[in-house]
C-alpha cells in the first residue's frame, strides 16, 4: 500500500499541474488575446450591408421635378448565398432567368465580381452585397421570387429608389447621371470609405456631379448577425440613412421645354445642322433659366449601368455626340455676333462713340482684300447702324489699324492687344465658372497664342512644305494645304495682318461657347458686371428647410462707360426689327415684346456656316438673354434667330400659354409643406 | 454516538461501518457538491447552444435532464454497492460491456455523427457501449491488479499478463469502430492502473516503448485514417486549413478568446448563437462557456473539475484496500486525461478528438458512465475503513 500511495502522490503532482496549464492557457487566450478574438470573431459573425440613402431631387425654380425619384422593383442576387447551394447557384440562375427571360450567361456575367482580365458587364461592388440584376422587374416576377423564396436561396426582390427625368431627353447634359461610386472617388471622400459598397451611386457630370456631396446624403448601415451558414439571425447594429436634400435651380422647366423644341426644330429646318446649343438667361442675375444642347439623349440610359456599346453610342461622333453639351463644350467662331467686343474695343481704342465711318465693300488688310458681306458697300455710318447693318469693313480697318500700331508683324516689346483684350474683358477665352463641371474656356488668338500654336504645329507643317499632300485628289485642295504650310511654317508664329481683321469680326480662329456669350450679353444689358452664371440656386432639407442659397458670383466689368453700353444696347435693340434678324422676327408683336439682339454667321472651312443668335428682351429693361447656336446651321438669321424667336413666344405666350407669364423669371423661392412637397 | 460518527466521518479513522444510515455521513460531500455543480452548469451550456435549433428549442436539454436524472439514481446505486461486491461483480460487468462492444460491431450498430458507435434503443434514446467499456475495462483492471504476489505488494506477474490481454481485447474491440479517442482513454485506464498497482519499474519502462513503437508503426503503415492525421497536423499548425480540419480549432480559440474576461453572459454568445463551433452541445461544450462566462467561467470549471480529481486522490489514498484505491485511482486518472484532452483541444493546445467533457457535455451514456464512477469513488469512501471480515 505504500508503493501505492507514493505512485499516488506522484498523480497528484501531476493531476495539479495540467490543471494549472489549463489556467495558464485559459488566460492566455481569454485575457492577454481576448481583444483579437473579439475582432475575429465580430469579422466571422456580423455581415455589414450598406443601405443607400434616397437621393435628393433637382427642382427648377418653381419646385417642378427635372429629376426625381421613382420606387423600381429591384431583383438582386447575393453572390455568396448562391456559393453556398449544392450546385454553386447553377439551379438558381437558372430559374431566375427564366422569371426574368433573361439568359443566364447574361445574369452570370452581371454578377461576377470585377477584377483584372474581367471587365464590363461585371460587379464593381463589394462580394457581400447583394448584385441588382433587374431594375425594373413587374409585381409579377418580384412575386414569382418572393413566394418561392426556397426556389430562390440569394435572390431578393425588393423596392429601391431610381432617378427618373419627367422632362425626358431635356437637359440632359446638364443634369448628369449616375454611375456606382469607384473606389478611387471614395479615396477622396472622408469617412465613408469603410461604407464602400457598390451600392451607392455617386453624380457623374452635370449638375450631379457638381452637386453630388449636398444631393447623395448619408447612406445606412446595417450590421447583420449571421450564423456559419450565412444566414442573418439578427441585427447588431444600425444605423438609418439619411436621405439627401434636394437642389433648386434657376431652370425653369417650361422654359427648358420651349427651348429644347426651338432647338430641335432648327435643326430638323437646318439640313446640314448637326449639333445645336440654346441658352436662356435671368438677364439681371445671369441665373441660367434653360440650358438646351442637341442632340440630347434620354439619360434614363445609366439607371442600372449603362452597357458598353450604349456608352460608345452617347460618345460616337456618328450619333453626334449627344453626351458632350454644345452649351458650356461647343466651341465655334462666334460672328458678327462678337462686334459687341469689337466695338468696344473700337471705343477703348479712341475711335470716337458718334463718328461717322466709311462702310466700303471691301477692305485692303494688308496685301489681301477683306469683303464685305457679299461685298456690298453701305456708304457712310455711325456705329449704331455699323452694328445694326453688321458692316464688316469698318471693324476689319479699325482692327488693322489698331494691329499696325501694335507693331504690325513685328511687334513692340508690349503691344496693347485691344481687341483681344477687350474681348477677354468680355469673358471670352476663360470658362465662365458656370456650376457645371469640364466647361470649356473657347480661345483669344493672340500673339502669344500664335506662338504657342506654332511651336506645337511647325514640325508637321514645315514637313508638309516638302512633301505637300499627296493622299489629297483633289489637287486644287492639295496644292492649298501645301501653300497653308508652308506659310504656316514659315511665318506661323506671327500674328499677321488678316488674323486681327478675322478676330474683329468673330471669324477665324476665335471660338466661344454659347455661354459665354449669352453672359456676355447678360452683362452689356443689365448693368455692365460680368456674372458666373449659376444653375444651383438654393439646397433644401427634403422637409423643405432651406440650407444654403447659391449666389451669383460678379467676376468681372466691361470696359464700357454707362453711356456707351446704353448706346451699343440701342443699337442692338433695333436688330430684330430694323437689322439683319428683321426677316426672322417679321410678324413678331414687337409692341408687346421688343427683342434686341446679333446674329452671328461664321464661316467654317469646309464646313456650313456656324448659324448664331445673341438676343435679349425685353429692350427697355431686359430680363431675359437668349443666345441659340446652330453648327452647320447656316446664316444667322435662317436658323439660330428663328429658334430665338419660338423661345420668346414660348416665355411670353405669343402662340398659346406663356411658360412664364407676367414675363419675369421667378424670383422666390418655391415653398415646401411640411411633408416635402411643394405648396402652390 | 452520532457526534462521533460525524466527527469520525470527518476525518475517517478508527471507525466500524454501522448501518445504512450513519454511512450517510461518510459521503464525500465536496465531490457531490463539485460534481452537482458541474451537471448545472452544463445544463446551462446546453441549452445555451442548443436552443436555437434543437426540436422546440428545449428538446435536446429535456434529454440531457432526463440523462442526468438516470445518472444519479444509477450513482445511487452504485453507492450503496460494496465497493468489495462490485469486485466480484467486475468480469461480468466488462464481459457485458464486451458484449456491447461486439454488438456495436455487429450489424445491430449505428452510426451518428460519423461515428459508430452507437446502439439503437428505439424512442430516439441511443448507447454508446464504449463508455460503459471504461467502467469495465476499469473494474477489471483492479480486481486483476489488487492481489498482490505472496510477500509482496506488487501485482503477480500472470496478473500482470493476464491484464494486459484483457486491455488489449478492450481498445481491439472499440478501434474497430473505429473510435480512437476512447481507445486512448482505455490506454490511459490500463497504464494508471499498471502503474498506481505497482509494477516494477522495468514493465512500465518495458510497456513505455512498446507504445511508443506501435504509435510509430502505426504511423509508419498508415493505419491511421487519414482525418484522423489530419486533425493531428493541423493540431500542430491550425493555419494549414482554417476552412477545412482546422475549422473547428481556429473557430473553438475565437468564441473561446472572445469571451474575454468577464464572458458575454449566459445566452448572450454571438459564436454560440451562429453556430460557429460544431460540436458545441458535445465535445465542444466548453467554447460556450468559454464565450458567455468568460475567463472566470472557465477557471471555475477547470477548478469544479480539479475538485473532483482531487477529491478523487483522497479517497484513493484514504481507502485500506487496493482494489479501492486501485479503482479510485484509476478513475481519477480516467477524468483527468478526459478533462485535459477536452479542454486541451479547445483552446489549442492538444489535437482534436472525440472526448466529451465529463459531468458538462451532453451525451447520455457518457453521464451515465460519469456517475457511476462518482458511485464507485462514494462507494470506496463509504467502507474505506472496513477490513475484511
Amino acid at each position: 500500500m505504500i508503493r501505492m500511495r507514493s505512485r499516488l502522490f506522484v498523480l497528484h503532482v501531476l493531476v495539479l499541474s495540467l490543471l494549472v496549464v489549463l489556467g495558464v492557457r485559459l488566460w492566455q487566450v481569454q485575457v492577454v488575446r481576448g481583444q483579437e478574438f473579439v475582432t475575429r470573431a465580430t469579422e466571422t459573425r456580423t455581415r455589414t450591408v450598406i443601405e443607400p440613402a434616397v437621393r435628393g431631387q433637382i427642382l427648377d425654380s418653381s419646385g417642378r421635378p427635372l429629376v426625381r425619384n421613382q420606387t423600381a422593383l429591384v431583383v438582386s442576387v447575393d453572390r455568396t448565398a448562391l456559393a453556398r447551394t449544392p450546385d454553386g447557384g447553377k439551379s438558381v440562375l437558372r430559374k431566375l432567368s427564366a422569371v426574368l427571360g433573361t439568359p443566364v450567361k447574361k445574369l452570370r456575367e452581371r454578377i461576377r465580381p470585377c477584377g483584372p482580365g474581367v471587365s464590363q458587364p461585371c460587379w464593381t461592388g463589394s462580394p457581400y452585397q447583394p448584385v441588382p440584376v433587374e431594375q425594373k422587374a413587374d409585381t409579377r416576377q418580384a412575386l414569382q421570387i418572393l413566394e418561392r423564396q426556397e426556389d430562390f436561396p440569394g435572390v431578393s426582390a425588393e423596392i429601391q429608389s431610381v432617378r427618373q427625368y419627367p422632362g425626358g431627353q431635356a437637359g440632359a447634359q446638364m443634369l448628369g447621371y449616375l454611375q456606382p461610386v469607384t473606389e478611387a472617388e471614395l479615396e477622396k471622400r472622408a469617412g465613408l470609405k469603410a461604407a464602400y459598397s457598390g451600392v451607392d451611386l455617386a453624380g457623374r457630370d452635370g449638375l450631379e456631379e457638381v452637386y453630388d456631396e449636398a444631393l447623395r446624403g448619408k447612406p445606412g448601415m446595417r450590421r447583420v448577425q449571421v450564423d456559419r451558414m450565412g444566414k442573418a439571425i439578427g441585427v447588431e447594429q444600425q444605423v438609418r440613412p439619411v436621405s439627401g436634400d434636394n437642389l433648386i435651380t434657376s431652370i425653369d422647366a417650361r422654359v427648358q421645354a420651349v427651348a429644347e423644341r426651338a432647338l430641335a426644330r432648327a435643326m430638323h429646318n437646318a439640313p446640314k445642322a448637326d449639333g445645336g446649343a440654346a441658352v436662356v438667361l435671368d438677364a439681371r442675375t445671369s441665373r441660367v433659366l434653360a440650358l438646351a444642347s442637341a442632340p440630347s439623349y434620354d439619360p434614363a440610359v445609366w439607371a442600372g449601368g449603362i452597357s458598353a456599346s450604349g456608352y460608345q453610342r452617347l460618345l460616337s461622333p456618328k450619333s453626334g455626340m449627344p453626351l458632350v453639351s454644345r452649351a458650356i463644350n461647343g466651341q465655334f467662331a462666334p460672328g458678327s455676333t462678337f462686334k459687341v467686343s469689337s466695338v468696344t474695343a473700337m471705343l477703348r481704342a479712341g475711335y470716337p462713340l458718334n463718328g461717322t465711318y466709311d462702310c466700303p465693300g471691301s477692305y485692303m488688310v494688308g496685301d489681301r482684300a477683306f469683303n464685305n458681306f457679299h461685298g456690298i458697300g453701305l456708304g457712310t455710318m455711325n456705329l449704331h447702324t455699323a452694328l445694326v447693318k453688321s458692316c464688316d469693313t469698318i471693324f476689319y480697318r479699325a482692327a488693322y489699324e489698331q494691329y499696325l500700331r501694335d507693331g504690325g508683324r513685328d511687334p513692340k516689346k508690349k503691344p496693347r492687344e485691344i481687341f483681344a483684350n477687350t474681348a477677354r474683358a468680355f469673358g471670352f477665352g476663360r470658362p465662365t465658372g458656370i456650376d457645371l463641371p469640364g466647361e470649356s474656356s473657347g480661345r483669344i488668338p493672340d500673339r502669344r497664342w500664335k506662338k504657342e500654336m506654332w511651336t506645337l504645329t511647325s514640325g508637321t507643317n514645315c514637313r508638309r512644305a516638302q512633301t505637300g499632300y499627296p493622299e489629297v485628289t483633289d489637287r486644287a485642295r492639295a496644292d492649298f494645304l501645301k501653300r497653308l504650310a508652308s506659310e504656316n511654317c514659315a511665318e506661323g508664329f506671327i500674328l499677321r495682318p488678316g488674323d486681327s481683321a478675322n478676330f474683329s469680326i468673330g471669324q477665324g480662329d476665335v471660338l466661344v461657347t454659347p455661354l459665354q456669350l449669352a453672359r456676355a450679353y447678360a452683362a452689356l444689358v443689365h448693368d455692365g458686371k460680368l456674372r458666373s452664371p449659376r444653375i444651383g440656386w438654393a439646397r433644401v432639407r427634403p422637409d423643405g428647410t432651406l440650407v444654403q442659397t447659391y449666389d451669383v458670383p460678379v467676376v468681372g466689368k466691361l470696359p464700357l462707360s454707362e453711356k456707351e453700353r446704353l448706346y451699343i444696347k440701342n443699337a442692338l435693340s433695333e436688330v430684330a426689327s430694323d437689322g439683319t434678324a428683321a426677316g426672322a422676327f417679321a410678324g413678331f408683336p414687337m409692341d408687346k415684346v421688343r427683342i434686341g439682339g446679333k446674329t452671328g454667321t461664321a464661316e467654317v472651312w469646309g464646313k456650313e456656316d456656324t448659324s448664331w443668335f445673341a438676343s435679349f428682351a425685353p429692350t427697355n429693361d431686359p430680363r431675359f438673354v437668349v443666345v441659340a447656336m446652330v453648327s452647320q446651321g447656316g446664316m444667322g438669321a435662317q436658323t439660330a434667330a428663328p429658334a430665338v424667336r419660338e423661345i420668346y413666344e414660348g416665355i411670353y405666350g405669343i402662340k398659346g400659354p406663356a411658360a412664364l407669364p407676367g414675363g419675369k423669371p421667378v424670383s422666390r423661392l418655391p415653398k415646401f409643406a411640411p411633408d416635402g412637397t411643394v405648396a402652390r | 454516538m452520532a457526534e462521533r460518527v460525524l466527527r469520525s466521518g470527518r476525518r475517517g479513522y478508527g471507525r466500524r461501518m454501522v448501518g445504512a444510515q450513519s454511512s450517510l455521513w461518510r459521503l464525500d460531500g465536496v465531490l457531490l457538491v463539485a460534481v452537482a455543480a458541474l451537471c448545472v452548469i452544463g445544463t446551462l451550456l446546453v441549452w445555451s447552444s442548443t436552443r436555437t435549433w434543437a426540436p422546440g428549442s428545449t428538446g435536446l436539454v429535456k434529454k440531457h435532464m432526463l440523462n442526468l436524472g438516470i445518472g444519479v439514481v444509477l450513482c445511487a446505486m452504485t453507492t450503496a454497492i460494496d465497493h468489495r461486491a462490485m469486485r466480484a461483480y467486475a468480469p461480468l460487468v466488462f464481459l457485458l460491456s464486451l458484449v456491447g462492444l461486439g454488438l456495436v460491431i455487429s450489424p445491430l450498430g449505428a452510426t451518428i455523427n460519423g461515428s459508430h458507435s452507437w446502439i439503437l434503443l428505439g424512442g430516439g434514446f441511443a448507447v454508446q457501449p464504449s463508455e460503459f467499456a471504461k467502467l469495465g475495462l476499469l473494474l477489471i483492471l483492479a480486481m486483476l491488479l489488487a492481489q498482490p504476489a505472496e510477500g509482496s505488494d506488487r501485482p503477480r506477474t500472470f496478473d500482470i499478463v493476464l491484464a494486459l490481454c484483457v486491455a488489449a481485447l478492450t481498445m481491439g474491440m472499440v478501434m474497430l469502430q473505429p473510435d480512437l479517442g476512447t481507445a486512448l482513454v482505455l490506454a490511459v485506464i490500463t497504464a494508471a492502473a499498471l502503474i498506481i498497482g505497482g509494477v516494477r519499474k522495468r514493465w512500465i519502462v518495458g510497456l513505455t516503448l512498446v507504445a511508443v513503437t506501435g504509435v510509430f508503426l502505426v504511423f509508419r503503415l498508415q493505419l491511421l485514417e487519414p482525418y484522423q492525421i489530419a486533425r493531428f497536423t493541423a493540431f500542430l499548425d491550425p493555419g494549414v486549413d482554417p476552412r477545412g480540419v482546422g475549422y473547428n480549432s481556429t473557430q473553438s480559440l475565437i468564441a473561446i478568446g472572445s469571451g474575454g474576461l468577464f464572458g458575454k453572459g449566459w445566452l448572450h454568445g454571438g459564436q454560440t448563437t451562429g453556430r460557429f463551433v460544431p460540436e458545441q452541445h458535445t465535445d465542444f461544450i466548453f467554447t460556450v462557456a468559454g464565450e458567455e462566462f468568460g475567463f472566470l467561467g472557465s477557471v471555475a470549471i477547470v477548478l469544479l473539475l480539479g475538485v473532483v480529481l482531487l477529491r478523487g486522490l483522497r479517497i484513493a489514498r484514504q481507502c485500506d484496500d487496493r482494489f479501492g484505491t486501485l479503482a479510485a485511482g484509476t478513475i481519477v486518472c480516467w477524468f483527468a486525461f478526459q478533462t485535459f484532452v477536452n479542454i486541451g483541444m479547445t483552446i489549442g493546445i492538444m489535437p482534436i478528438t472525440g472526448l466529451p467533457l465529463p459531468f458538462v457535455s451532453y451525451g447520455g451514456t457518457a453521464t451515465f458512465a460519469n456517475l457511476i464512477a462518482v458511485g464507485l469513488l462514494q462507494s470506496i469512501r463509504i467502507r474505506e475503513q472496513q477490513q475484511y471480515a
